[in-house]
């Protein structure tokens, strides 16, 4: 029989640790994981994205319900432990007893609440788990002040996230300067200089007194009567090892939960990892440590002989704009000499910290690309006399012309570490290559590297590049135009992962080798911003297509089309006589019918179009978009209302979908159909969305395409209620908003990213699901009205419409 | 000889944009650059007619809506393979005015 493993705590070394043991060995251990929070293992590192709204729940969990049920892992979330009997082997909480053969303690840490009056009033919270995140994003909702009690890591991306979130934020720092475990006075004093450009108040040397509120917190009073405004107060002045269980049972416990190499406990039963352990008199709290103790204790538990070495560790602030990178020992002292490098006008700074011609710390602010060559020098402990003159300058300057970059990948050792949070360094890469993974996905799944924060990514794919030589094919990533060597990909995820708010921004950030990018480009980061930005990006008028900017078709001659949109295909003689009087008054010269279910009409003068728009206007009609990346049409036949073999109100239900789906912007056209029986009449299932009405319900299928290729959808979900199709609709195109390249249709968004993929996030995924509702809805609260509208306002005309001069009188004299 | 026209002032054209005047002989495109930098050419694409005016305008240079052949507004040839011109003006900015040498114009509706 199994025997039995008990688990407590669900955090980021016990995650490891389940990934480790299973795949080493899925059947010796029958697991019971237990959690104080109410989820699963997730990524905490990334919670201050999370915090700052630039990434979400969802996509930070690293273990799903899923994942445990097909591991055979017994969760007991929300369920903390509350006492271990260690003389019956049994631990206790709320619900009962729980015998274990071999236990682990990965109790984490927690936040420490200075010592002050009123450290305890609701509002003063501390920064370790999603609970604490919600509380703040709630506090945000509402604005107001917000101070963080402790100018580190944690403290200041709270800080910046909270900024972000709109709330005035005050960072309280008792020490001297901002981050002074990894920082020094110059690197801190530009950190603070960039914090407050931005809007952040520092106080350094900031003794707090006393929390002040009735009820809730009310202000934070610091030494020297100065007094604070606060809605909410971050406690982030330092964690504390989780050791109370430990320390209860009797396990031998100093500061954290003293294990030994092996990551035994002073009982044979009992093992701990992560941040509540102390090894060698030394307690962790970055997530590299804890990634390897998780190995090495899976090793440990199988009875195989591991043993964890503290390694070197180095930090990186998590703050969008700010790069900085700090390792090592970087205090002044006997024999030890520095080489400083700074340019005040860009804000730059780097220091290194010699002894014995070794390099022995590392501190970089505002220019951090060179930091992993220094950062291998201080780990391999290399002699540096005979670059020391040039050492400054960074590995481009070691033999005159700056390397290129897959060479230096390649002179890298085995040794050299390129994924920081998870410690994979080249030679498990290479390993990997050599055993078949042989693409970036791949490798992440095999060795994890680049699988956390993925600021690795280009460097794992340039291992996997000079490994595999020239069988390594670039997986089709050429740049998306000649101004760039970055795919739609990459800068979607850029954009993401580092909050580029511009066109601007992103050509300076991702190295655009034209000044103003193309007509290629552009568009496309306009389309990117929109989407990541829906409430604060301007719309960049010159950076659309013709159409796009003028809210109508151009045509061959210059002149343009303009399409009234019919909802669902359905109109009244009132639109129509409209339509007529329009056609008539503005001198229209050829009208269609559409495929769409509506009418065009052709060859409109491009300055007719105002007031050809306000007319429509007046009339209650809207525009069509029959020129834009956007939703186009609902195509419907006319199910119950009148068709003896109609199922369901395919006509209301096409319009309701219009209605939500109008107006927003997406990476290319998009066209619905909604059949009121499988006959189809709609010809619904060949569209981007198909919903074909059945008596039991509605069939809605994805990914079809009927223009230069012809195929046909396929099945997403069978629904029951015109709600969930409305659901599926909303949250199917938000995905393909969020996700796919511009200029893709959906047909080959799907191709690309798996049909299995897009079901699992729009359909199986409730929550996900709903988060990309929500999503779409809050676009939409910007985007889902009438361009016609606001173009046709008189202050147009002169700035858009009319011509800037005449000239033909003064030419002609 | 130069004849210098006032037209507009600067900013009634958008960065990276352009506006049309109407001359005896058809329509010019007077386009402003991202550093304010204007040009003058005829609002015809050696291709196939189309409106320049209401190209993207990228560094110093237009994209055709029709066809995207891209045009350089400098000296008006088709950039890359394609092969064509239109005529430039000689335009300047002053006091924040954009003033049009309007000699040429004339010479060609005399002509």
């Amino acid at each position: 029989m199994a025997e039995k493993l008990v688990i407590i705590g669900a955090g980021m070394a016990s995650g490891r640790l389940l990934e480790s043991l299973l795949e080493a060995d899925a059947a010796r251990y029958d697991i019971t994981l237990f959690g104080a929070e109410p989820r699963g293992n997730y990524n905490r590192i990334l919670l201050s994205p999370v915090l700052a709204g630039e990434q979400t729940f969802p996509d930070i969990i690293t273990h799903d319900a899923p994942w445990y049920q097909a591991h055979g892992i017994t969760c007991r979330f929300n369920e903390p432990v509350v006492k271990i009997d260690r003389k019956a082997r049994r631990i206790i909480s709320a619900g009962g007893a729980t015998d274990y053969d071999k236990l682990v303690i990965a109790t984490g840490s927690a936040s420490f609440f200075i010592p002050v009056v009123g450290n305890d009033l609701p509002g003063v919270i501390g920064f370790r788990d999603m609970d604490d995140v919600e509380v703040m994003l709630g506090a945000a909702e509402k604005g107001g002040n917000a101070v963080i009690i402790g100018g580190g890591l944690l403290g200041l991306e709270a800080a910046a996230a909270l900024h972000k979130q709109g709330m005035a934020v005050t960072v309280v720092h008792l020490m001297g300067h901002l981050m002074e475990r990894q920082l020094d006075a110059a690197a801190g004093y530009l950190l603070q200089k960039e914090l407050e450009a931005r809007g952040i108040r520092v106080i350094t040397k900031a003794q707090t007194n006393a929390i002040l509120g009735e009820g809730h917190v009310e202000a934070v009073l610091l030494d020297g009567d100065i007094t604070l405004k606060a809605d909410l107060v971050v406690m982030a002045a330092g964690i504390r090892p989780e050791t109370r269980l430990a320390v209860e049972s009797g396990l031998h416990t100093e500061r954290g939960i003293v294990v030994d190499d092996a990551l035994h406990t002073s009982d044979p039963h009992i093992y701990a990892l992560g941040e509540c352990v102390e090894h060698d008199g030394v307690v962790y709290g970055l997530v590299a440590p804890l990634f390897d103790m998780a190995g090495v204790l899976a090793k440990t538990l199988l009875d195989e002989v591991a043993a964890f070495k503290a390694p070197v560790v180095s930090t990186k602030l998590k703050v969008t704009g700010v790069d900085l990178f700090s390792v090592g020992d970087f205090g002044v002292g006997e024999g030890r000499e520095e080489i400083v490098f700074r340019d005040p006008g860009y804000g730059i700074y780097k220091r290194l910290i010699l002894r014995d011609n070794r390099i022995i710390g590392i501190v970089m602010y505002g220019d951090t690309q060179d930091s992993g060559w220094y950062f291998d020098k201080l780990k391999s402990g290399e002699d540096i006399s005979d670059i020391r003159e040039t050492l400054i300058f960074g590995p481009a300057c070691q033999g005159g012309a700056a390397q290129d970059p897959l060479a230096m990948v390649a002179a890298m050792p085995d040794s050299a570490e390129i994924c920081g949070c998870n410690g994979i360094c080249k030679g498990a890469i290479v390993e990997a290559v050599q055993a078949g993974a042989t693409d970036l996905g791949a490798l992440k799944a095999v060795t994890k590297a680049s699988a956390s924060c993925g600021s690795c990514a280009g460097l794992v794919e340039q291992v996997l590049a000079a490994t595999l030589g020239d069988a390594f094919e670039a997986p089709a990533k050429a740049g998306i135009c000649g101004c760039t060597d970055h795919s739609h990909e990459d800068i979607r995820r850029v954009i993401k992962s580092r909050s580029l708010e511009s066109i601007p921004a992103v050509m300076q950030e991702m190295g655009w080798k034209t000044s103003c990018g193309c007509h290629i480009c552009r568009p496309a980061l306009n389309y990117y911003l929109i989407c990541e930005y829906p409430l604060d990006y301007v719309d960049d008028a010159q950076s659309r297509f013709v159409n796009e900017r003028n809210h109508a078709n151009i045509q061959k001659d210059g002149t343009y089309s303009v399409v009234p949109r019919m909802w669902g295909g359905m109109t009244t003689p009132q639109e129509l006589r409209a339509i007529a009087d329009a056609a008539e008054k503005y001198n229209v010269p050829t009208i269609h019918v559409t495929g769409g279910q509506r009418i065009d009409l052709l060859g409109v003068e491009r300055e007719d179009l105002p007031s050809m728009w306000a007319d429509l206007n007046a009339a209650g009609l809207v525009s069509g978009h029959a020129y834009s990346k956007g939703l186009r049409t609902v195509k419907t036949c006319v199910g119950t209302d009148h068709c003896r073999f109609g199922t369901q109100d395919s006509t209301g239900l096409g319009i309701k979908l219009e209605k939500m789906l109008w107006g927003s912007w997406t990476p290319h056209k998009v066209k619905l159909a909604v059949s009121g029986c499988p006959r189809n009449c709609a010809e619904a299932t060949c569209k981007d969305l198909g919903v074909i009405c059945v008596e039991s319900g509605y069939q809605v299928s994805v990914a079809g395409a009927a223009g230069m290729e012809l195929k046909q959808t396929e099945a997403l979900a069978t629904v029951e209620t015109e709600a969930e199709v409305m659901e599926l609709a909303a949250a199917f195109i938000q995905l393909y908003r969020e996700s796919a390249a511009y200029l893709d249709r959906p047909y080959k968004w799907v191709a690309k990213v798996g049909l299995d993929w897009v079901i699992e996030q729009v359909v199986d995924k409730l929550e996900t699901r709903k988060a990309l509702v929500e999503r779409f809805e809050l676009s939409q609260s910007v985007y889902r009205k009438d361009p016609w509208a606001e173009q046709a306002r008189p202050e147009y005309k002169p700035q858009k419409w009319a011509v800037l001069a005449d000239l033909t009188l003064e030419a002609a004299e | 000889m130069s004849d210098w026209i006032d037209i507009a002032p600067l900013e009634r054209i958008p960065q990276r944009g352009a506006r049309v005047i109407k001359t005896a002989h058809g329509c010019v495109a007077i386009f402003r650059t991202v550093d304010d930098k204007v040009f003058a050419i005829d609002d015809r694409c050696p291709h196939k007619n189309g409106p320049l005016s209401e190209g993207i305008v990228h560094g110093r240079s237009v994209t055709c809506p029709l066809h995207n052949w891209v045009i350089s507004l400098e000296t008006g040839m088709a950039q890359g393979a394609d092969e064509g011109a239109v005529n430039t003006y000689e335009i300047k900015v002053e006091n924040g005015r954009i003033l049009l040498d309007a000699s040429r114009l004339k010479a060609q509706s005399a002509a």
